[in-house]
């Protein structure tokens, strides 16, 4: 990894944390609140690819950790790792991960349609599948009302997916970041 | 200020003095563009200004002379060691001033950042502690330590990334269009710090009273060197030429 | 944002890192354990007392940190007030409040540096996978130098936008700030390299194979 690898790793987290700041919708009826941080997940993941988007994501939930409250909601410290919502943290950095890796797949044909199908796979359905077991358990819910309770928040995760994808593709036009090996040759 | 330039000598004392770079036959290109063309130079003067309109290559060149950017054809050596194959060593001895401090200020607070080069040279704790307390003196930062790097005025970060490379005890100092965002106080103040240096330096610039008093001037246009002398005679060839 | 760190000489400065954060660890996971108002409640207190008394911390420290949670405590409360009953919502709102209270405890009285230190020893061991600690630590500190540049930024170009009349926040705005603050932190990379951080462990990335045999003569 290049030391210019770290310095976009850094950006991203840092994305992630001024999207914290970002006055949070809280939902009464559900401990999950509404974030526009799966938005920076999505774009960390399709800006930077697989290994990078996910390390960004991991470093941001250290700085969390650390006890910045950069969390959507002014949230921040350890405690946001044990609560019910814990799970849809947990789930950030293997979705940004999943999402790098589809858009890596996909980047000879990369466009709108193609950067929509990374980020509903990595961005909502990886997120849920990860999410809502936890929820479910450390909630001490039923499987299926931690379902159908997650359910609320879905028309806003493929707004939020449509959106990224829209960026990320325009971001790629103007300032591509991830570099295949083979393209990586012709591109000088 | 007066008192910190005599503090200034008796601290560079312990530094080599002179640098000599040579420049080999270079050639850049960024995809199939070129950005430098045929560049041969030996520099050895104290105070080196490098001019040209945007885009001449001046800034590419710069990164040359640090082993920052590895000429697509050609060498270059700093005290005869090949930017490509010894960079490491190279950037001991060339230190990189950035235009914009925010790209160069890493950590968040002052003296956290001003230790970051030492560290990474493997400078012992309290030498870096000793260092980074003379620049934060010299350079009127002490009262700021602590503080975020954010908070600082431009000038003072400028003067910040100035004194990050500083501490790093290289011979010669590359400084990137130092003044370009900065107001004509703080410009003013970054012109008398450079002059006050011990250290070589060559500074890319489109302030040109920045260059009175320097040894060589060399002016770039579409990636080559098309002239190389005194500031009395480069400068005013350049500003006609400019028209 | 960053400002959070208070200087000071307290004994909870001077107290280790590391065990600030095992300490707030531990409350962490004492207080979930619990659903007694009074345990939460002492809790709340001797963490308010810490804070103010023990490390001498400004009170407006505290609350700048509490302010943010509001609305999202409230909520709870709410909810909690509706489908379980107040003493389960106060507990369940104090224990986040005492929470909150001792991250921001820990975090005005503890140099990033100093953070960052054991985050490097606790990853220290994953050196076997050849993860770097260092450069961990380097990351999230250019992660904190990074967050109000990119709020920085993002008002700026909000600013540019507004003044040529468009009074919302759009999409379309992300691209051009998403564009700047990469082109950025490419600068800061070169900045890394020049130093000295690519030097540290003795490896060089090596891409130079084609560039070398047409090396100089």
């Amino acid at each position: 990894m290049k030391t210019k690898d770290l310095a976009y790793i850094a950006l991203f987290a840092a994305i992630m944390a001024v999207l914290g700041l970002l006055p949070p919708v809280p939902v009464p009826g559900i401990p999950v609140p509404i974030t526009a941080q799966t938005l920076g997940v999505m774009l960390a993941g399709s800006v930077l690819g697989a290994r990078r988007g996910g390390l960004a994501l991991l470093v941001f939930l250290a700085v969390v950790a650390v006890g910045l409250p950069v969390l959507s909601g002014g949230r921040g410290g350890l405690a946001v790792f044990v609560g019910p919502s814990a799970g849809f943290l947990y789930s950030w950095p293997i979705a940004a991960f999943v999402i790098g890796l589809l858009t890596e797949l996909f980047w000879r044909r990369y466009n709108l349609a193609w950067a929509l199908v990374a980020n509903l796979i990595g961005g909502v359905l990886v997120i849920y599948a990860i999410g809502i077991p936890f929820l479910s358990l450390f909630g001490d819910v039923p499987l299926s009302t931690a379902f159908t309770g997650s359910m609320a928040f879905v028309p806003g995760d493929l707004v939020k997916a449509v959106a990224a994808s829209l960026v990320a593709v325009a971001v790629h036009k103007a300032y591509p970041v991830i570099e295949l090996p083979a393209r990586r040759a012709t591109a000088g | 200020m007066r008192r910190g330039r005599r503090a200034d000598a008796a601290a560079a004392a312990a530094i080599v003095p002179r640098t000599a770079i040579e420049v080999h036959d270079v050639a850049h290109f960024y995809g199939d563009r070129p950005v430098l063309t045929d560049v041969s130079l030996t520099l050895t003067e104290r105070r080196i200004g490098v001019i040209g309109a945007n885009g001449s290559g001046k800034s590419t060149f710069a990164r040359l002379l640090n082993g920052l950017v590895i000429p697509a054809e050609g060498s270059v050596l700093v005290d005869g060691l090949d930017t490509r194959t010894q960079g490491r060593e190279v950037r001991r001895r060339v230190g990189f001033v950035f235009q914009d401090p925010d790209a160069q200020i890493v950590h968040p607070t002052v003296e956290e950042d001003m230790a970051f080069g030492p560290h990474n040279q493997g400078v012992a704790a309290e030498e870096t502690a000793r260092r980074v307390e003379e620049m934060l003196v010299r350079y009127g930062l002490a009262g700021h330590r602590d503080h975020p790097a954010h908070l600082l005025s431009g000038g003072q970060k400028q003067l910040l990334a100035i004194a990050g490379v500083l501490v790093m005890r290289p011979q010669r100092i590359v400084f990137d269009e130092p003044t370009t965002l900065l107001d004509l106080a703080n410009t003013r103040r970054v012109s008398r710090v450079i002059d006050a240096l011990e250290q070589d330096a060559v500074v890319v610039t489109h302030h040109l009273d920045l260059l009175d008093g320097f040894d060589r001037v060399l002016v770039f246009e579409d990636g080559r060197v098309v002239a190389d002398g005194s500031p009395g005679e480069t400068v005013p060839w350049y500003v006609a030429r400019m028209g | 944002m960053l400002s959070l760190y208070v200087p000071g000489a307290s004994p909870v400065h001077r107290a280790p890192a590391g065990l600030k954060l095992a300490v707030l660890a531990v409350l962490g996971v004492g207080l979930f354990a619990t659903g007694r108002l009074d345990l939460v409640a002492t809790a709340l207190l001797l963490v308010l007392a810490t804070g103010l008394l023990w490390a001498r911390l400004p009170f407006r420290a505290l609350t700048a940190q509490v302010r943010p949670v509001w609305i999202w405590l409230a909520a709870l409360f709410g909810f909690h007030l509706l489908v379980t009953g107040p003493l389960v919502g106060a507990v369940a709102v104090l224990r986040l409040l005492t929470l909150v209270v001792a991250a921001a405890v820990v975090t005005a009285t503890t140099r990033v540096t100093a953070l960052v230190a054991v985050i490097e020893w606790l990853t220290s061991p994953l050196r076997v996978f050849g993860v770097r600690p260092a450069r961990i630590g380097l990351v999230i500190a250019m992660t904190l130098r990074f967050i109000p540049l990119v709020a920085d930024r993002a008002a700026r170009i909000r600013e540019a936008q507004a003044a040529r009349g468009a009074d919302r926040v759009r999409l379309a705005m992300v691209v051009p700030l998403l564009v700047q603050v990469l082109r950025m932190a490419t600068t800061v990379g070169e900045a890394l390299d020049a130093r000295g951080a690519g030097d540290v462990p003795g490896r060089r990335p090596r891409r130079r194979a084609a560039a070398e045999n047409l090396g100089t003569t």
